[in-house]
């Protein structure tokens, strides 16, 4: 029973797999070599096309495998799979998280919870700049990715310091940026 | 109730689509959507949902829209949020499926998420500005988060070990130090 199995698989990956959607990929490595559904190469591949399609990567990649491995119908059961533990987690969280809200250990918990959360954001985001503002082959002033870092500077001022620009919605931001991307040949 | 239902699925499909890339870049789509537009959730409600998603399993955009969806309108909501935000995906990578190979190996498609990545390191960081105004409070806020950047930065460490390293700094400051509210 294909389906019965690719929901076990992904339910299992959604279950480990702790923080952020590259998380999985360990466990989809593993997946490809026990159950032989697809090669690491197609992996490759998946990852590359989830992270350049709309939704979490995770998602994406659990929808294309259960597309691949079972048709539209292994594609609602891969992502089901793997958003159930999330799911059933969570519900659990938000219930003791409403009783023990007012608790001020947990308040106090929370006080130094929210720093390093946004630090770990704030993380992210340094990993995505040095991946596409920096060239770490290079050295000296080809370090930079001029045109890129050209396009990050007049983004950061029309989204902060220009009024009529700074109230946009984020997805103008990311459709200019596509076309200036394809204009520009980054 | 079931016209408040669709609105979440409606919601969160829309955040859905607009993301690209992992559980962060939906950060600056959801303060926008989810936080300002619809007042569902505050800023701190964002940084304590990003931070419990970060130890709970699973990835946290869907960590995210259940929580939101839960406190909105109960286990439904939960689960209506989370087939909201994943409904998007269904949708595009069955239909592109047959070309994907292809078209990720696609000169301009490969140019147009160079140019979307500088953007939304820009809106990463724009959102980080926003939840640090939430979430630092004094000198011993401004501590935990250069040592958990640092400790994120240079380690390899689990996520898990800084979010309970934060929380048992946080209850030692707060019921030891005695620091301000």
């Amino acid at each position: 029973m294909i389906y019965l199995k690719l929901f076990y698989e992904f339910f299992k990956t959604g279950l480990f797999a702790v923080g952020g959607g590259l998380a999985t990929l360990p466990f989809l490595s593993d997946m490809a070599d026990r159950t032989g559904w697809f090669t690491q190469a197609q992996l490759a591949d998946m990852l590359a096309v989830s992270e350049s399609t709309p939704g979490p990567v995770g998602v994406n990649m659990a929808t294309y495998v259960g597309f691949e491995t079972a048709g539209v119908l292994g594609a609602v059961v891969a992502t089901l799979g793997l958003v159930t533990p999330s799911v059933i987690v969570i519900l659990i969280v938000a219930s003791f998280l409403k009783a023990f809200r007012s608790n001020k250990f947990v308040d106090a918990a929370f006080y130094g919870l929210r720093p390093a959360s946004t630090a770990m954001v704030a993380s992210a985001g340094i990993g995505v700049v040095l991946l596409s503002l920096v060239d770490t082959s290079a050295s000296g002033l080809a370090l930079f990715r001029w045109k890129e870092l050209a396009l990050a500077v007049v983004i950061l001022v029309l989204t902060r310091w220009v009024p009529v620009t700074k109230k946009l919605h984020p997805i103008v931001f990311i459709g200019a940026a596509a076309v200036v991307g394809v204009v520009f040949h980054f | 109730m079931v016209k408040e239902l669709w609105e979440l699925f409606l919601t969160f499909a829309k955040v859905g689509v607009m993301t690209f890339g992992g559980g962060m870049a939906m950060l600056p789509i959801l303060q926008r959507e989810v936080v300002e537009n619809k007042g569902w959730a505050t800023d701190e409600e964002l940084t304590d949902y990003f931070a419990i998603g970060q130890c709970t399993p699973g990835i946290i955009a869907v960590n995210t829209a259940t929580f939101i969806g839960q406190k909105r309108k109960g286990v439904w909501g939960g689960i209506v949020a989370t087939l909201g935000m994943v409904f998007p995906s269904l949708v595009i990578i069955t239909l592109l499926a047959g070309l994907i190979t292809s078209f990720s190996h696609l000169e301009w498609v490969q140019n147009a998420f160079a140019g979307i990545r500088v953007c939304v390191c820009v809106l990463i960081l724009n959102a980080t500005v926003k939840l640090w105004q939430g979430a630092v409070k004094d000198v011993w806020g401004a501590l935990i988060f250069a040592a958990v950047l640092a400790g994120s930065l240079l380690t390899d460490l689990s996520p898990v070990l800084f979010v309970l390293a934060a929380a048992v700094a946080g209850i030692i400051i707060r019921c030891v130090g005695g620091a301000g509210k």
